[in-house]
């Protein structure tokens, strides 16, 4: 019944089977990003078929056959005035839709669940605040604001989810923030969309948007056993930052407890909000973040700490609600990270997020432990 | 349907005795000569050289992604052979396409002038874009670059074992080759007009090509010293560009964008001007509204320097920023539609032929169309955050660089062939080869604007099998495409010998060059013309013809 | 509409080609006031590229610099203003009998031509030796990026008003002397180049070429010369002068 190649009738069958003019809509945001496109999609149909006609039209009914001569028109200020302002105005409309639906992907609600990406070439790591860690995938609850908080270790890549309609540059030495609110359960793609490197194309990755209840047997199977605050605990010890930041009277170096989020007067008084940002910035270039009241003694841990690391730290900080916390991290100070490591499921270093460690009793040891003391990135 | 080429005076025409192909012998006689004429058809050889090894490349990309899977070449070929693409297509193949050949030939011709301001530097321009084929070569020879031609830092810079100095050097010394172009053509178009020759006598073809230079002579040298900034940082180790000593990468995007956004303007611009030329010769009408296409090149040129950082608007780029860009870059686009409207009204009421210079203008005007309008899509900040970086990308600067400059820039070939050789190309195959470009084009980049949207990812050695039908389909046009580009230079070269005898004037165009033999003399005017009638009056040319028993020269 | 054109255009501009042209008309120009007319307007535009390229520079120089105020401050506080004075001095000397040079081409005063320009190469020759010494202090001090490049200097002053600076902040000090090789170097390329053309138009002032009306060529290197100065003009305050501790 094949009357011809049977690679084409494959091909055929492909085509009408396969074939999709845009891909799932899965987030909240999707369907007024396809609403948009249908826009300028129109506009571009209206545009192509008007030029279209007009040189349809006038080359029929022009050619030298039906008009042996040209009559001479200079031009005509009222219709070139309409077609700037037409055209002009519709560019407007898009202009402001377009920023629109901009600020709205780019300003993260408040709260938000918040997921730190760090790319490498080439590969996508993604850190869940409970310890959960995955490589090239990324497992998200539907009906959940999801931000994503994102960091090159080397070059620039691209975090991408099509079905999602948002895209972030993942840039080196900078956070960024894209943030999505998946509204349908399944496996989309995630595809790093900037140029880096020979392995471009393999820095591919799934997206799994879950159910709540799936998510959390998934949260529950999957854990390291120690949360981005405990692992942060560790290395706050084993990198000897307790020793000046030891929330006690005359400290060295600033009280942390509660520190995320205020605001605070630097030396040179310029004021900042407490970020993720800022405080990396303090632990890599300590000296042009110092606070206000205090010695530039600290040293950079430029080269020491790999980036999973400082998320780590930041993570811990901001668990950080009394000075009470940071004691206790005092006191264990004497473990060895190894020896912290086991001793991270104790009850004492419950940090404050969702799914505590407690849920897991039986936490093996995490091999990932001295992740944070990695290689640098050269 | 049966159209009328009409070519004047063909029977009893003859070809000059002197002119400039004959003025002098020898291969010494090239390589050394000052006249713009000369300078022109080297390039134009040169240029034809890098396009098709550029088109190569294009080929090996198309047949690679026509599975899913990476099977025909490794990752490290497949990027190296989509940055020479790049490379050589945008920088030894668009900057200088129309403006360094058939600008070079007829620009000086047409304000009326015997040569370039600066013939020895017109040279020179040729030498150094050899010499930067050279250096592009020897990266490719030496085992190619794969940096992209974004040369994006610090992957650039720190990561890569490649030749990225051999062809950022190649880049740097392009740039200054078509510094010197457009230096030339300012300073040509400024002081060497015939009497007479008002600037709002000047045909189209020359505003353009101004607007072109502008852009040349300021963009180019920011892109050289940022090239120099990422040779130095990739030979010492230590730079601007790399954040973990302290420097800015997206200073680096800046500083590149800041030259290769209006790039793209320097690459379309001359486009333009030939499409004027074109439209308005055969349908026998001045072109709608002269001053208000004029005046939208130079907005064009003045608007494009200030739209660069929509480019970054993924990268974080402030809130404030990415506004006003985005709004500058929904400005830019105004002028464009401009002279679209322009040109179609140009067709109202006039006598029209549709020679292949006129098919390959018609095919422009869809295409274009298409790529302005998508660049509008892009220009959207909410828009530009699923588009960027996709197929969508790929396929909107090819609708507006292959689909609008490469068919320009053919029409443009056509049109001043006659000129150039004396001879005609053949009729009926050049309209076909037209009519295939229109059909294999079509078919290679529209489907990428759909897998843009679906998500594909641009620079992607392998891809999701879902994606397959629209790489076949593409890769299938670009069969069809690369058939259509292979025609042209066969009839061309066949022509040299074969071709019509096409007379001084065998469009009955108005431009000065139409008004000297064909070939034209090395002097190209044997008295100093004096202007007296406006651009594109036919009336004139009518009368002209009628009093006129010789042609001039 | 009238076909008189052809006709004009023959009468027309015989008389030009009437009179005796000066050898150094080029062909393809019309008058002497013209070719004069393209050349320098060709020159400045050559320019107007030459201050977009050095203006890259000053642009990453600019926001480096509000980024790393302290280190650059450290940093611009070891260049040698006394070095870098002479040098200022000597290249505004240079731009001085540079100025000399084109008006005794005017004044048709070979003598006095091939002084000035063989001042104006002695003197640039003179620059270029006190930005090697410039350069040499550099690499004993151990400042020159990417090679033994040393944060000493900045963690431990020598001198008591400098503000010693932390490890990560001297850091940067590095970025200050990147943009600082690269800006001088990029200006030394130019005087380079300049030298070498005074050389060739010395070699043909010898032999008449501009003192005999045609002036246009050493008009136009002239205001090369004076671009190069200028850009220097600017390199030095940015570089060696602004926010620099006061002098002994």
């Amino acid at each position: 019944m094949h009357f011809f190649s049977p690679v084409l009738w494959q091909f055929l069958v492909k085509w009408l089977t396969e074939f999709a003019l845009f891909p799932p809509e899965a987030s909240a945001i999707a369907p007024y990003m396809d609403a948009f496109y249908f826009f300028l999609v129109l506009i571009s149909l209206v545009g192509l078929v008007l030029v279209g006609l007009m040189v349809g039209t006038f080359s029929i009914m022009f050619r030298k056959e039906k008009n042996p001569h040209a009559t001479h028109i200079e031009g005509s200020t009222l219709l070139e005035a309409t077609w700037t302002i037409i055209p002009l105005a519709l560019f407007m409309v898009c202009f402001v839709w377009g920023a629109l639906l901009y600020f709205r992907i780019y300003n993260p609600p408040t709260n938000a669940m918040n997921i730190y990406i760090v790319g490498k070439q080439w590969m996508w790591k993604a850190e869940h605040p409970d310890g959960q860690h995955e490589i090239n995938a990324l497992h998200i609850p539907i009906n959940r604001d999801v931000q994503l908080t994102m960091i090159s270790q080397d070059v620039f890549h691209s975090f991408s989810i099509p079905a999602f309609r948002v895209k972030r540059e993942v840039i080196p030495g900078r956070y960024s923030t894209v943030w999505f609110r998946a509204t349908q359960p399944g496996t989309y793609h995630l595809f790093c969309t900037q140029y880096c490197g020979t392995l471009h194309s393999s820095m591919i990755g799934q997206i799994v948007a879950m159910s709540p209840e799936d998510y959390r047997k998934w949260t529950a199977g999957s854990t390291s056993g120690q949360s981005l605050a405990q692992n942060g605990e560790r290395l706050f010890a084993s990198m000897g930052c307790v020793s000046c930041h030891s929330a006690t009277a005359g400290a060295r170096g600033p009280n942390l407890a509660g520190l995320y989020g205020s605001k605070e007067m630097l030396a040179d008084g310029k004021t900042v909000t407490v970020d993720d940002a800022f405080l990396r910035g303090c632990i890599l270039n300590p000296s042009t973040h110092v606070v206000m009241g205090y010695v530039p003694i600290m040293p950079t841990f430029q080269g020491q700490i790999s980036e999973e690391g400082l998320i780590d730290l930041v993570e811990y900080i901001k668990s950080l609600d009394t000075a009470d916390r940071i004691r206790q991290t005092l006191n264990d100070s004497h473990y060895s990270p190894n020896q912290a490591g086991a001793k991270g499921a104790a009850p004492n270093y419950r940090s404050r997020q969702l799914t505590g460690a407690d849920q897991m009793p039986d936490a093996k040891p995490d091999t990932s432990s001295s992740k944070g003391m990695g290689p640098s990135p050269q | 349907m049966s159209t009328i080429v009409r070519l004047p005076n063909q029977q009893d025409a003859t070809l000059p005795k002197r002119s400039y192909l004959n003025s002098e012998y020898g291969l010494k006689s090239w390589l050394l000569t000052g006249d713009h004429k000369r300078i022109a058809i080297l390039y134009l050889i040169s240029i034809t050289f890098f396009f098709f090894l550029g088109g190569a490349f294009a080929g090996l990309i198309r047949l690679e992604l026509l599975t899913p899977l990476p099977d025909l070449v490794s990752s490290d070929t497949y990027n190296k052979l989509f940055t020479m693409h790049g490379i050589i297509m945008v920088f030894l193949f668009l900057v200088p396409s129309v403006p360094a050949t058939i600008g070079n030939f007829v620009l000086p011709i047409m304000v009326g002038a015997r040569d370039l301001a600066f013939p020895k530097i017109n040279l020179l321009s040729w030498y150094l874009y050899i010499v930067a084929g050279i250096f592009t070569v020897s990266a490719l020879v030496l085992g190619g670059v794969d940096t992209g031609w974004t040369f994006t830092t610090p992957l650039s810079t720190h990561y890569l074992n490649t030749h990225v100095i051999t062809a950022a050097m190649g880049v740097f010394i392009a740039g200054f080759s078509s510094i010197f172009t457009g230096l030339n053509f300012i300073v040509t178009t400024h002081r060497m007009r015939a009497p007479g020759m008002t600037w709002f006598r000047l045909p189209l073809f020359v505003w353009s090509h101004y607007a072109a230079s502008v852009l040349m002579v300021l963009g180019t040298p920011v892109l050289a010293i940022t090239l120099v900034l990422v040779a130095l940082e990739r030979a010492f180790g230590i730079g601007v560009f790399d954040p973990t000593k302290g420097g800015d990468p997206l200073l680096f995007q800046h500083l590149f964008w800041f030259y290769s956004h209006p790039a793209v303007y320097i690459m379309i611009l001359p486009g333009f001007g030939v499409i004027s030329e074109v439209i308005s010769t055969f349908s026998r009408k001045r072109v709608f509204g002269y001053t208000a296409v004029a005046f939208s090149s130079i907005a064009i040129a003045v608007f494009g320097f200030f739209v660069w950082a929509h480019h970054m608007f993924i990268m974080g780029v402030s809130n404030y920023s990415a506004l006003v860009f985005s709004l500058l870059t929904m400005l830019v686009a105004v002028p464009s539609a401009i002279k679209i409207f322009n040109w179609s009204a140009t067709l109202y009421k006039g006598s029209i032929t549709f020679e292949t210079p006129m098919l390959y203008a018609f095919g422009f005007m869809g295409l274009f169309t298409i790529g302005g309008l998508t660049g509008v899509f892009l220009g959207s900040l909410g828009m530009d955050i699923h588009l960027t970086e996709t197929y969508f990308i790929v396929a909107h600067f090819h609708f507006v660089m292959v689909g609008g400059m490469l068919m320009s820039y053919l029409a443009g070939v056509h049109f001043w062939w006659p000129k150039m050789t004396g001879r005609m190309y053949p009729e009926g195959l050049s309209k076909l080869a037209a009519v295939v470009t229109f059909i294999g084009f079509i078919l290679t980049f529209f489907p990428q604007f759909i897998l843009g949207y679906l998500g594909m990812p641009r620079r992607y050695h392998a891809y999701p099998p879902e994606f397959q039908v629209l790489n076949v389909l593409s890769t299938a046009g670009a069969s069809v495409l690369g058939i259509g580009y292979l025609l042209p230079m066969i009839y061309m070269t066949w022509s040299l010998k074969y071709g019509a005898i096409a007379g001084s004037n065998p469009w009955q165009a108005t431009g000065l060059e139409w008004q000297i033999q064909s070939p034209p003399p090395t002097e190209n005017f044997l008295e100093t013309p004096i202007v007296d009638y406006e651009a594109y009056d036919y009336e004139w040319l009518a009368n002209k013809t009628q009093h006129e028993v010789t042609t001039v020269g | 509409m009238d076909s008189q054109t052809v006709a004009a255009r023959q009468e027309g501009e015989i008389a030009h080609h009437e009179g005796a042209h000066p050898h150094y008309l080029r062909h393809h120009f019309e008058t002497v006031e013209q070719q004069k007319e393209a050349v320098s307007f060709g020159m400045w535009l050559f320019l107007l590229t030459e201050i977009m390229f050095f203006g890259g520079l000053f642009m990453a120089y600019l926001l480096y610099r509000n980024w790393y105020y302290d280190a650059f401050v450290s940093a611009s506080n070891t260049l040698g203003i006394g070095l870098g004075t002479t040098n200022t001095a000597v290249l505004i000397i240079s731009s001085f009998t540079m100025a000399m040079g084109v008006y005794c081409a005017e004044m048709r005063n070979k003598r006095g031509l091939m002084l000035s320009l063989s001042a104006t190469i002695l003197l640039g020759l003179v620059f270029l030796g006190i930005k090697t010494i410039e350069y040499h202090d550099k690499y004993t001090e151990h400042h020159i990026p990417g090679a033994n490049f040393s944060i000493d200097d900045f963690v431990h002053p020598a001198d008591k008003r400098d503000v010693a600076l932390a490890p990560d902040v001297a850091q940067h000090a590095q970025i200050f002397f990147f943009l600082y090789f690269a800006m001088t170097g990029m200006h030394a390329l130019h005087m380079i180049i300049g030298i070498s053309i005074l050389f060739g138009l010395l070699y043909k002032a010898s032999k008449d070429a501009y003192t005999t009306g045609h002036t246009s060529i050493i008009d136009n290197f002239g205001l090369y010369w004076h671009f190069v100065d200028i850009v220097w003009i600017f390199l030095f305050p940015l570089l060696y002068l602004i926010s620099r501790h006061p002098l002994h």
